[in-house]
């Protein structure tokens, strides 16, 4: 293949990657923490993409014009709101539920999901249709051959890589990482050390939700469009992807977001009749991976008691 | 409590009965209610009579008098679905809702023995359902096998592409076991949605069912009266459901059930005592898609269309949760909450668009309050007579 177009298959590879990786580690956080797996996370991603929206059409309605201005306002706001909003479902919703069996914390956030994704549709001004969202980043690009080297998606590429790399951070080198991480591995010592529990829950869901904003906002400018399923699909490709690399763990989910993508990209290239297949590769190869490692590609540390 | 020989004593057919023909005359009423007031007054007051009821502890002895004349109150249920059918019998939309009502449940039934026996989890329930549709669909578009022969095929073939899964289902657990359902699930709709073999996302058209010449799509004379043909489909969805409600009832207090139980209990205590846990967890898993796939397969005649959209990850997903609305496990509950999840938000146009918000509320609010189910399963019974 040309080396030009093998570079942009990896570009688009990895863009996709990226956004799988940001929504995947917050599937692993909030499994780390609590041990349950929280569904809407993937429409907390469309609520946060359409946050983001609602904040441009409000500025550029209040007469600003500067495009980084405004997205540094769509995304302080987008992330703040979801950060918020990850909370309260951790609290109302996730904590209540703490000793009912998985299988209801996992319905119950699925159930929640809908609930986000139908006030997205009817609630928000012509929410059913796809929505166009601005390009806001520089639009500038190089052509190297055939492949076409966007700035507006290196940037966006940067920016995921220095987010995923400030968590990774703010989990090892800081006190609210060495409480999160303490509670993610034994909930009752933590207590006994002094670790407020409910306290570092929040936080967790907090950070993860951020994360899912962020990522949304990303999904946004990368294909210049939203509409409110979105985040059913990233959702679920983000839970397959923190399940395929081992839950609980931060790296597991980021080689699974990147696996995935490159699953699909391979898919693409291999089947080049039948692209649209690349979704099929991409799931069987999955349902493979969990045949072959049942408990993920970075295994899970567990030991049954009898 | 009673006193110990009131325990002994069986429970009275009377309350069971009571409740039966209470529920006849208000699920008639509701299906018959064109008026959204009248609808949403009859919703009100059934919810209101519900939370009265128990309020004055009259569910208690209907349970109780379901739980000991089983039989007998399943052969009047026969009768009041009969009498309901009867009372509709020209009229196409309502018998369509009840035919939906009861091929769904035959789908729950078979998600039962999964979730609730053997503790497998299945999150592509609609996607086995899908294939059983799809391949009654194949079938009487090219071949020309008799079309009761088509439903049991739907069955097998749902059965045979399950058993692909097989091998990721047994070695998985937990949440990783139910990436692989949903993964699937994703899997077989895009497939569909890009096969064009298949119709690709348009779908297929299916012939109606056509049992000796006796065509299911053509409307009933009898002498003066004219039946819907959906009469026929009614009759035939009757039988299913009730084969497959007695085969699930069977299954549960046999000794099958009880190794199912077991081993969704405790895993590793039930291989302790030497159950094959490999073993039974593929027979529930490819009885329970072997029934869902039955029921996709009259679906889809019923249907007479079947396309990618119907089988999604969300109607999987709609599946599960009739099964928790009900209470996982007990299969009168199954009943009650695919006829709740399938007909409320089909009579309540007004709320149309905001249904499907509605309904997810609804489920959140069962979880959170109720989170054992509507009609929650029973303590297993060793013992006729004996209650714990």
């Amino acid at each position: 293949m040309d080396a030009g177009l093998f570079a942009q298959y990896v570009m688009n590879g990895l863009m996709l990657g990226m956004m799988y990786a940001l929504v995947a580690v917050g599937f692993t956080l909030f499994f780390g923490v609590l041990d349950v797996i929280k569904f809407s996370h993937g429409d907390v991603l469309t609520v946060g993409a359409f946050t983001a929206l609602a904040t441009f059409i409000g500025l550029r309605g209040a007469g600003i014009d500067s495009g980084p201005t405004i997205l540094l306002a769509m995304l302080v706001l987008a992330i703040a709101c979801m950060a918020v909003l990850g909370m309260l479902i951790a609290r109302l919703m996730v904590l209540p539920l703490r000793s009912a069996p998985a299988l209801n914390v996992l319905l119950i956030t699925l159930m929640l999901g809908t609930v986000l994704r139908e006030s997205v549709r009817l609630f928000y001004p012509q929410g059913a249709n796809p929505k166009p969202f601005p390009a806001l980043l520089p639009q500038a690009s190089i052509d190297l051959g055939r492949f076409n080297l966007r700035l507006d998606n290196t940037i966006m590429l940067a920016a995921g890589a220095l987010v995923i790399v400030g968590l990774q951070l703010l989990l090892n080198r800081t006190k609210l990482g060495l409480a999160i991480r303490a509670v993610a591995q034994d909930e009752e010592t933590a207590r006994t050390m002094g670790v407020n529990f409910t306290g570092i829950v929040l936080i967790t869901f907090a950070i993860g939700s951020a994360l899912a904003a962020f990522a949304g906002v990303m999904n946004g400018l990368y294909y210049n469009e939203i509409n409110f399923g979105i985040g059913l699909y990233l959702g679920v490709i983000g839970f397959c992807a923190a399940i395929i690399g081992g839950l609980g763990s931060v790296y597991g989910a980021i080689l699974g977001g990147f696996l995935f993508a490159g699953l699909q990209t391979i898919g693409t290239v291999l089947l080049p009749f039948a692209s649209a297949y690349k979704d099929v590769f991409a799931f069987s190869v999955v349902i493979a991976i969990m045949a072959w490692r049942p408990t993920g590609l970075i295994q899970e540390k567990i030991s049954e008691r009898v | 409590m009673g006193s110990k020989r009131s325990e002994r004593t069986r429970a009275s057919l009377l309350p069971g009965l009571v409740a039966l023909v209470l529920a006849t005359v208000y699920v008639t009423a509701l299906l018959a209610a064109e008026k959204q007031s009248t609808i949403i007054g009859l919703l009100a007051s059934g919810i209101a009579a519900v939370l009265a009821g128990a309020w004055l502890h009259l569910l208690d002895p209907v349970s109780r008098s379901f739980s000991d004349r089983e039989n007998a109150l399943g052969a009047l249920s026969v009768v009041a679905a009969l009498v309901i059918a009867a009372y509709f019998h020209e009229d196409h939309f309502v018998l369509l809702l009840v035919v939906t009502v009861l091929l769904y449940t035959v789908a729950t039934l078979g998600l039962n023995i999964q979730f609730g026996y053997a503790g497998v989890l299945n999150f592509a329930g609609a996607s086995f359902f899908g294939i059983g549709a799809y391949t009654s669909a194949v079938l009487n578009t090219y071949t020309t096998v008799p079309h009761l022969m088509v439903l049991l095929i739907g069955g097998l073939i749902a059965a045979l592409i399950g058993s692909l899964l097989l091998l990721p289902v047994l070695r998985t657990r937990g949440h990783y076991a139910a990436v692989v359902t949903i993964a699937f699930a994703l899997l077989l709709k895009t497939f569909l949605e890009v096969n064009d073999v298949l119709g690709g996302p348009q779908g297929m058209r299916v012939a109606g069912m056509k049992i000796l010449g006796w065509s299911f799509n053509d409307n009933i004379k009898l002498g003066s009266v004219s039946l819907s043909f959906y009469m026929s489909y009614f009759g035939l969805s009757l039988l299913l459901l009730v084969g497959a409600f007695i085969l699930v009832r069977r299954l549960e207090r046999s000794w099958i059930g009880l190794n199912l139980d077991a081993l969704r209990l405790d895993e590793t205590a039930a291989s302790c005592f030497g159950l094959n846990i490999a073993r039974w967890k593929i027979t529930a898993f490819l009885l329970g898609n072997f029934l869902i796939g039955i029921a996709g397969a009259l679906f889809g005649m019923v249907g007479g269309f079947v396309a990618p959209n119907n089988y999604t990850f969300a109607d999987s997903l709609i599946l599960v949760s009739i099964l928790l609305l009900g209470g996982i496990g007990n299969p009168w509950g199954l009943v009650v909450a695919t006829f709740i999840v399938v007909v409320v938000p089909e009579k309540l146009q007004t709320i149309q668009e905001y249904r499907f918000l509605l309904y997810a509320a609804l489920v959140i609010a069962v979880l959170l309050f109720r989170p054992e189910g509507l009609l929650p399963r029973p303590v297993r019974r060793y013992f006729p007579g004996w209650r714990p």
